[in-house]
């Protein structure tokens, strides 16, 4: 097993959030993952996320499929319930959990072979379906687990440790995501906490289908020369299109960054997200600037990351399905079960 | 005049229709206008894998004596469909019935000497009266069941009863259908002898309040007064109409009066694995869920299955079985799927079994089945299949205890975890080898886990160690046996008299198998009848596998599946264990039952019985 230290972060670890739990709350187990691995990174930015939302750790459902990015959940949150499934059916578990309590927040973690590869159907329906979810891929573009195999974001002509070269397209899960319906969908990378952060804040007040892409670069088998997902290539080739402040309803949260052009969005639940626009020209709230401009920046080579889309009105599947408020997990016999009377009438109509 | 087959409240009519041209509700009309003369029927759907324009039958077994099960022959065809005229011809019993419409004349060649012919011009008939394609259409259906109630001595005012609870408030549509029955009537009445046609509908007071319906629809209604809550499914033949089923009753029972908002949540997921991952999902948060698929959908599910069954969630899955393997035989009957299910997925996994004989058990194992899935912690399967699920079945009334609670199984509540209650998520307390389970949200520091289908301890932590693995696993093997103890028991019919020869049978075989047991029972053959009800096997399986020189296993599949569960499970000796294999995609039938058991047995005690 290997120990890492988590990367250190702003704030000491004994302060305690509104909710009266302190950053080291939100923690879980020891990674086992390779030092250096980006995904740990993530981790740190989902622990200090909810930290920051003052979330009750327990309200939180932690599910992932099967990979390295799957083993994650249990490295956050250890008092949340988690839940790693089976390959590339995370959605499909999470919808069903979703289903069974509206009132928990989802966090659904996988990977670009989790996601893109075998899970793909899932990915697409989950988004189509508006769960009201936070979809994080930890996407490396490779099987660490099996030791260094190409996923299906992996780009073409990207060449592997082995050096082999990736013949067939890669999958854009941003893109894919836009076009299935997915209501916030954001791109950041692993390295780059202060983007990261503010946009998990933000996808988890999001009342609907939130993704977010991070790039997340695999020290052991996709860090080198000719990767298109190293912590290099993503560092020269990062184009941030605006940085999020996430102000919620309640209170105003501070930045330690200048403003520079600001679009200010209302959620439905009152919480405003200020974008800090890096790209004038870039419209997040319009899906067809939106792809235009991610189709863009691939054709020029360039990672495009921050807010991509939102629709600030989202519905959400439990408001297509017109459920009760009550999670459905809560309802009891009485509500459930219409008894003999009614048994009685449709017996009667089926002679 | 070929020799007539006679016979009151005893025969079987077929009709043979074009897909999609209304033909379907008015052979119910006529079924259902028996039932209500007090005479028990048994009709099947026979429908090839089509939409439209392409041949369907409809048979109905006319049984005074309430046998359910398909007899095999046919007494009167009802021809309709001309694609289909020469087999259908065949088909008739010697002395049988040909039922056609007479409108063109039809050579000679394409009847047959030995069956009596009923020529009625429907066609002539119908445009007389109607001009539109569609009514012309309809309404000839109901002036063949008009002619054939004549024939047949089937009382016009129970078919009229029916029109009137049909068309409540519609007394337009009431009276033109009205209007057709007697066109059909009258042209009988005006130009045929009805005696000519010897089956007859008599009176009678057989039916009692037993109730008229399909498998697929009371095991729906059961999943709602079973408390499920979440339903995920993917269309596939038969299935779809249990959740189909579920969607109308929940839309009428469970929506709340004061808000209007569902107390369910269904979808139509993207395929099977997402169908079985929605179930689970909402199963481990505390929601009771099920599934209804048929075979091509379990092989999909399986590796969910494992999971489920490795991380203790509850899952209820209906399996309406048809043919297989691969796509099979999709509008045919079968049960196939015993092994696949019972040991569904990588690994020593085995799972518990349900099986219902008519609608009345799919509706009572469906209300049972998640109760057991929740007490388990673990799939359950329904193994129900066409031959039940889609064809409209007498059976007694739905029955439902309002004092009865939904058994949640070990729920670890926040009240015991505050009270300082040792929460192990994997740890046996009670040696039954059912731990405790808690739902996600519950407390704030106590009581949460990880869920993984990988090995781990008995407090849900990671490990690879051989010995937490085996005691992990032997803890699983002991809930299977405590499976054993609450899961339906099989029901015994024993033989007149003392005897060494056993019969094994399940679901949808029952009504074949009780009426060739009345057979057995006549010519004093002594077989004794274990209708097994469920899968792990309790004690009076194996006690009834013991008693037995010999125990034929009557089953709708090539291999003998439930015969081989049974030599696995219960180490029965195999020579002792004899297969009775039906699978032709047919119903299967006491005529047949009857012939394969006694040619099995002895030479002595087959002349004896002869």
């Amino acid at each position: 097993m290997t120990y890492i230290s988590k990367p250190k972060l702003h704030h000491p670890g004994l302060l305690k959030n509104a909710a009266g739990f302190t950053r080291r709350d939100y923690e879980g187990a020891v990674s086992t993952l390779c030092a250096g691995c980006g995904h740990d990174s993530i981790s740190a930015a989902i622990i200090q996320a909810c930290y920051e939302l003052d979330i009750l750790p327990h309200q939180v459902a932690k599910l992932s499929g099967i990979g390295c990015s799957s083993k994650a959940p249990t490295y956050f949150l250890g008092a949340s319930h988690g839940f790693n499934t089976v390959h590339g059916r995370m959605p499909s578990v999470m919808t069903g959990a979703n289903l069974a309590n509206r009132d928990l927040i989802y966090m659904g973690v996988s990977g670009d072979g989790d996601s893109a590869s075998i899970g793909l159907g899932q990915f697409a329906h989950v988004m189509r379906r508006g769960l009201n979810m936070v979809y994080i891929v930890m996407n490396n573009g490779v099987y660490g687990l099996t030791k260094g195999q190409f996923s299906a974001t992996a780009d073409k002509g990207s060449v592997s440790k082995k050096g082999l070269p990736n013949s067939d397209s890669s999958i854009d899960l941003v893109s894919m995501a836009i076009l299935m319906g997915a209501t916030f969908v954001g791109r950041s990378f692993s390295g780059d906490k202060r983007q990261l952060v503010p946009l998990i804040k933000a996808a988890v007040q999001h009342k609907g289908a939130a993704f977010i892409d991070v790039v997340s670069p695999c020290v052991a088998f996709n860090n080198h020369a000719g990767s298109t997902k190293s912590y290099d290539y993503v560092r020269e080739h990062n184009d941030a299109v605006n940085f999020i402040d996430f102000i919620e309803s309640r209170t105003e949260i501070t930045t330690d960054y200048a403003a520079g052009t600001l679009q200010e969005v209302q959620q439905h639940d009152g919480s405003t997200l200020r974008l800090r626009k890096l790209n004038d020209a870039y419209d997040p709230c319009d899906k067809v600037t939106a792809l235009n401009q991610i189709q863009k920046a691939e054709a020029a080579g360039e990672v495009i990351t921050g807010l991509l889309y939102l629709d600030p009105l989202p519905k959400d599947l439990h408001e297509n399905l017109n459920t009760v408020d009550t999670p459905l997990n809560a309802l009891v016999e009485a509500d459930l079960c219409p008894g003999q009377a009614a048994l009685d009438k449709f017996n009667a109509g089926l002679r | 005049m070929p020799q007539a087959v006679a016979a009151t409240n005893d025969f079987v009519v077929k009709f043979a229709n074009v897909n999609g041209s209304g033909s379907a509700s008015a052979n119910e009309l006529f079924a259902r206008a028996i039932l209500r003369m007090g005479v028990p029927i048994s009709p099947r759907n026979i429908f090839p894998s089509n939409i439209q324009g392409l041949p369907t039958w409809y048979e109905v077994r006319v049984t005074e004596k309430g046998y359910l099960g398909r007899r095999g022959g046919v007494d009167m065809m009802v021809a309709m469909n001309p694609q289909t005229w020469a087999e259908d011809v065949k088909e008739i019993t010697p002395g049988g019935y040909l039922f056609y419409d007479s409108t063109k004349p039809t050579p000679p060649a394409m009847f047959r000497d030995d069956v009596n012919l009923v020529g009625v011009p429907l066609t002539a008939i119908t445009n007389a009266t109607y001009t539109d394609a569609r009514q012309r259409q309809l309404f000839k259906n109901i002036i063949y069941v008009g002619a054939l109630s004549v024939l047949l001595d089937i009382d016009p005012k129970e078919i009229e009863r029916l029109f009137g609870e049909q068309f409540k408030g519609k007394e337009k549509l009431l009276d033109s259908n009205v209007k057709a029955l007697n066109l059909g009537r009258d042209w009988v009445t005006n130009n045929i002898d009805p005696s000519a046609v010897k089956l007859k509908v008599r009176r009678a007071d057989n039916v009692g309040n037993r109730i008229f319906v399909e498998g697929n629809n009371a095991a729906a209604l059961g999943a709602v007064y079973g408390g499920a809550t979440v339903c995920a499914w993917y269309p596939i033949t038969p299935s779809s109409s249990v959740a189909e089923a579920f969607i109308s009753h929940c839309r009428r029972l469970r929506h709340d009066k004061a808000t209007g908002k569902a107390k369910y949540a269904i979808v139509q997921a993207e395929d099977e694995l997402s169908s079985i991952g929605i179930v689970i999902g909402a199963a481990w948060n505390g929601a009771r869920a099920f599934t209804a698929t048929s075979g091509p959908g379990i092989s999909l599910m399986t590796e969910f299955i494992g999971l489920a069954s490795f991380a203790e969630v509850p899952a209820f899955i209906i399996n309406v079985q048809r043919g297989g393997p691969s796509t099979g035989m999709p509008t045919r009957t079968q049960q196939a799927d015993i092994l696949a299910c019972a040991y569904a997925s990588n690994g020593d996994t085995k799972h518990v079994l349900l099986f219902p004989e008519d609608p009345k058990e799919c509706f009572d194992f469906s209300a049972e089945g998640l109760d057991l899935a929740d007490r388990l912690q673990t799939p359950v399967f329904l193994m129900t299949d066409l031959d039940i699920g889609m064809n409209q079945r007498l059976c007694e009334p739905f029955v439902w205890d309002d004092k009865r609670s939904l058994d949640r199984g070990k729920v670890m509540t926040v009240e015991e975890l505050e009270a300082g209650k040792t929460f192990g998520r994997y740890l046996d307390v009670d040696g039954d080898g059912i731990p405790y389970r808690t739902y996600p949200g519950t407390h704030p520091t106590k009581g949460s886990y990880f869920t993984r289908g990988t090995t781990k301890d008995r407090f849900a932590r990671y490990s690879e160690e051989g010995p937490v693995y085996v005691d992990n696993m032997e803890r699983l093997a002991r809930k299977f046996d405590t499976a054993k103890k609450i899961v339906p028991k099989a029901i015994a019919r024993p033989a007149k008299g003392k005897t060494k020869t056993g019969v094994i049978y399940f679901g949808s075989t029952s009504p074949a198998m009780g009426e060739a047991l009345d057979g057995f029972d006549q010519a004093g053959i002594m077989i004794d009848a274990l209708r097994v009800r469920a899968y792990p096997f309790g004690a009076e399986v194996v006690d009834f596998v013991k008693s037995h020189d010999t125990v034929f296993v009557v089953e709708q599949n090539r291999d003998g599946q439930l015969r081989s569960l049974l030599i696995n499970e219960l180490d029965a000796d195999p020579t002792r264990v004899r297969s009775v294999p039906h699978y032709d995609g047919t119903p299967i039938t006491a005529r047949f039952i009857a012939q394969a058991i006694e040619g099995h047995l002895s030479p002595p005690r087959r002349m004896a019985a002869e």
